[in-house]
């Protein structure tokens, strides 16, 4: 790197952490010239100011921008919502969102499950989670790279150099096949994300207290009762954490879909649609802000249940 | 034990299903365009098979090149390997000899002969690809953005979050319960649903495409989360020894930089890596934020243009991917255990 390239890199970086750390040091200073009112907010207030300017006024600008037309001048009224539920490239986003945001966190979380509960036994176990949990530091475009050789496809008479199609007789164009693409996709995102299921769950199994598991074997539970009926049970909790969170991380996948098909034959889904409706072609803001806000209406549910167990735990 | 057995092969098809498809990726970096193209990466100890065709001055010479195997050779393109090493071709003019090792002896005079040779050669790992990406400043450009956009969008939020956890945790806040539920909400906002007014805030304000605003998003969408892990932290600090100090009239601002923080450090921790690896590794923010010329692309961005150029520079694509992949996964394996210690602290408070 060059002398005028390496300032570029370093002079922001620098400026941002000493802004940091005055900031740091003037809070103490303030902090002894505010009344006890004010302290809290002393702490609180630049997370607030950014939680509404970045998250709770976008998140309402969009449900207005998505009643409105394209420029966001024009009452439209339903219409945006209309289109999405009967556009046939909308709908197509929609249901495979549904599909992404059932089938990865379920799967994910049962291969947890199950990579948890047989790593525990091993001596080299740990390293086997190691292995698994690799991919959490791997970028979805790396991801994508990584894939590519796994999917590519060749005609009949080439050498495959994929690696699915290789060890298949028949070589086909699996990123270019309805169905079997979205599924393709998110055989990806589970193996991206399986290995913080199996942590978790591994560091929750371990939590269950002995004496409950020796209390089962003596009473002549074999190994995989003890593990339906009294393992699983104690650690419904992680296991419920773990599929939310997962369930997010699917609504929310855009890179794998944008970088790997672009959302062709057939593979679209809600997020990456809506960067297409903002970005691509002709901007629509209004279409693309109701899409989001469908994609936003898939997670309240999620969303409200969270918030009641935070709450319970809070008191 | 059969069991065991089971047991110590189940975890072993996992283990290979998870590392096998990033094995390929850091082989097929270490091969050369054409060998990628030809076979697959798991074929990397299998040799290659090429035809050439030369043309041949009358006399001796050789017609392989170091590290080829001579299979046979022709004198029309039909059948390149029509002749065994050692054979003797006759010509309308003359004859053409070529031995195991690929020495001829032609004795045609005139102008030069047409000859095709199949050879085979065993494959050969290069650094080639290395030596290209690391010579492109392009590359080293993306890294530097990379680097600009990251760490003040991982100092920053840990540290906004430090303050508000402390205030949650530790401060009368009113309406304490009501700002926890909305934190906790907004963890399951999806981006996508803030980008389109975030954008225009920006365009207001001239700093769309701009290192301030990429920073800005990033702190403000990795808030809730980090708000989140550190209350939890926070909370499992000895309230006794806060209120100790606040008899012993300590400052606020001292119990939080002496007592708050210094016992929260495994949580801090634990969130700087998962800010680091979720910014370095974002793709939609800095494509939004930042966008995709030459002057502010990060490394994500350039892979997603060399994934897009189809057929083309796989060597560059591979080798990039790995550039970009090595730092946060030596990062992570580097501190793996205050990662998971940290992610145990967010996530089972049963």
């Amino acid at each position: 790197m060059s002398g005028g390239a390496l300032t570029a890199v370093i002079g922001p970086i620098a400026a941002v952490v000493l802004v940091c750390v005055m900031w740091f040091r003037g809070t103490g200073w303030l902090l002894d010239r505010v009344g006890s009112g004010l302290r809290p907010w002393v702490f609180l207030g630049p997370s607030v100011v950014m939680l509404v300017l970045w998250l709770l006024y976008p998140a309402l600008a969009t449900v207005w921008a998505s009643v409105h037309d394209a420029d966001g001048r024009g009452w439209l009224g339903a219409r945006n919502y209309h289109w999405v539920f009967t556009d046939p490239l909308a709908r197509q986003a929609l249901c495979n969102t549904v599909v992404w945001a059932i089938v990865v966190p379920t799967t994910a979380t049962l291969i947890g499950l199950f990579a948890a509960r047989i790593t525990d036994r091993l001596n080299w176990g740990g390293m086997a989670r190691a292995m698994m949990f690799l991919p959490m530091a791997i970028s979805f475009v790396g991801a994508g790279v990584i894939w590519k050789f796994v999917y590519e496809y060749r005609p009949e008479d080439q050498a495959q150099i994929g690696l699915l199609n290789a060890l298949l007789q028949v070589p086909r164009p699996w990123l270019m096949l309805p169905g079997w693409n979205t599924l393709c996709l998110m055989v990806v995102l589970i193996w991206a994300q399986a290995g913080f299921a199996t942590v978790i769950l591994s560091a929750a199994l371990r939590r269950v207290p002995p004496p409950v598991i020796q209390a089962a074997t003596l009473d002549g539970a074999g190994d995989w009762a003890r593990f339906r009926r009294i393992e699983v049970p104690h650690i419904s909790g992680a296991i419920s954490v773990v599929w939310t969170t997962l369930f997010i991380v699917s609504l929310k996948t855009f890179d794998i879909v944008f970088v790997m098909t672009g959302g062709q034959w057939g593979t679209q889904v809600l997020s990456a649609l809506v960067y297409d409706l903002m970005f691509r072609g002709s901007a629509d803001f209004g279409r693309a802000a109701a899409v989001a806000v469908v994609l936003m209406a898939l997670v309240v549910p999620v969303m409200i249940r969270t918030i009641r167990i935070a709450g319970q735990e809070g008191r | 034990m059969i069991r065991r057995g089971a047991v110590h092969g189940a975890a072993l098809i996992l283990v290979l299903i998870w590392t096998v498809p990033v094995l390929g990726l850091v082989i097929t970096s270490f091969r050369d365009r054409a060998q990628i193209l030809e076979t697959g990466w798991w074929q990397i100890a299998a040799e290659n098979r090429a035809v050439r065709a030369m043309r041949l001055d009358p006399g001796r010479g050789d017609l392989l090149v170091p590290g080829e195997r001579l299979i046979g050779w022709g004198i029309a393109a039909r059948a390149p390997a029509a002749f065994p090493p050692g054979a003797v071709a006759d010509l309308p003019r003359g004859q053409l000899t070529v031995d195991a090792q690929g020495h001829y002896r032609l004795d045609v005079p005139g102008p030069p002969t047409r000859v095709f040779v199949t050879v085979a050669s065993r494959p050969q790992l290069t650094l080639a690809n290395y030596r290209q990406v690391l010579g492109d400043p392009g590359v080293w450009a993306a890294l530097g953005h990379t680097l600009v956009v990251t760490i003040p969008a991982v100092v920053l939020p840990v540290l906004l979050a430090a303050f508000a956890a402390y205030a949650l945790v530790f401060l009368p806040v009113p309406g304490r319960a009501v700002l926890i539920a909305v934190i906790v909400g907004l963890l399951a906002v999806p981006l996508q649903l803030t980008l389109i007014p975030v954008l225009r805030i920006y365009t207001a304000l001239g700093i769309g495409h701009s290192y301030i605003g990429i920073w800005l998003a990033h702190t403000a969408f990795g808030l809730p989360v980090a708000i989140w892990l550190l209350r939890n932290a926070m909370q499992a600090v000895p309230h006794a020894s806060i209120a100790a100090a606040r008899i012993d009239g300590a400052a606020e601002f001292t119990i939080f930089r002496r007592i708050a923080l210094p016992l929260s450090l495994p949580a801090i921790a634990a969130l700087s890596i998962f800010q680091f690896l979720w910014v370095w590794n974002d793709l939609l923010l800095a494509t939004v934020f930042l966008g995709s010329t030459p002057d502010r692309q990060v490394l994500t961005g350039l892979l997603r243009d060399l994934l897009g150029s189809h057929g083309g520079a796989w060597q560059v694509l591979t080798a990039s991917a790995v550039v970009s992949i090595i730092v946060p996964v030596v990062v992570f394996f580097g501190l793996q255990r205050a990662l998971i210690r940290g992610l145990m602290a967010g996530t089972a408070e049963d």
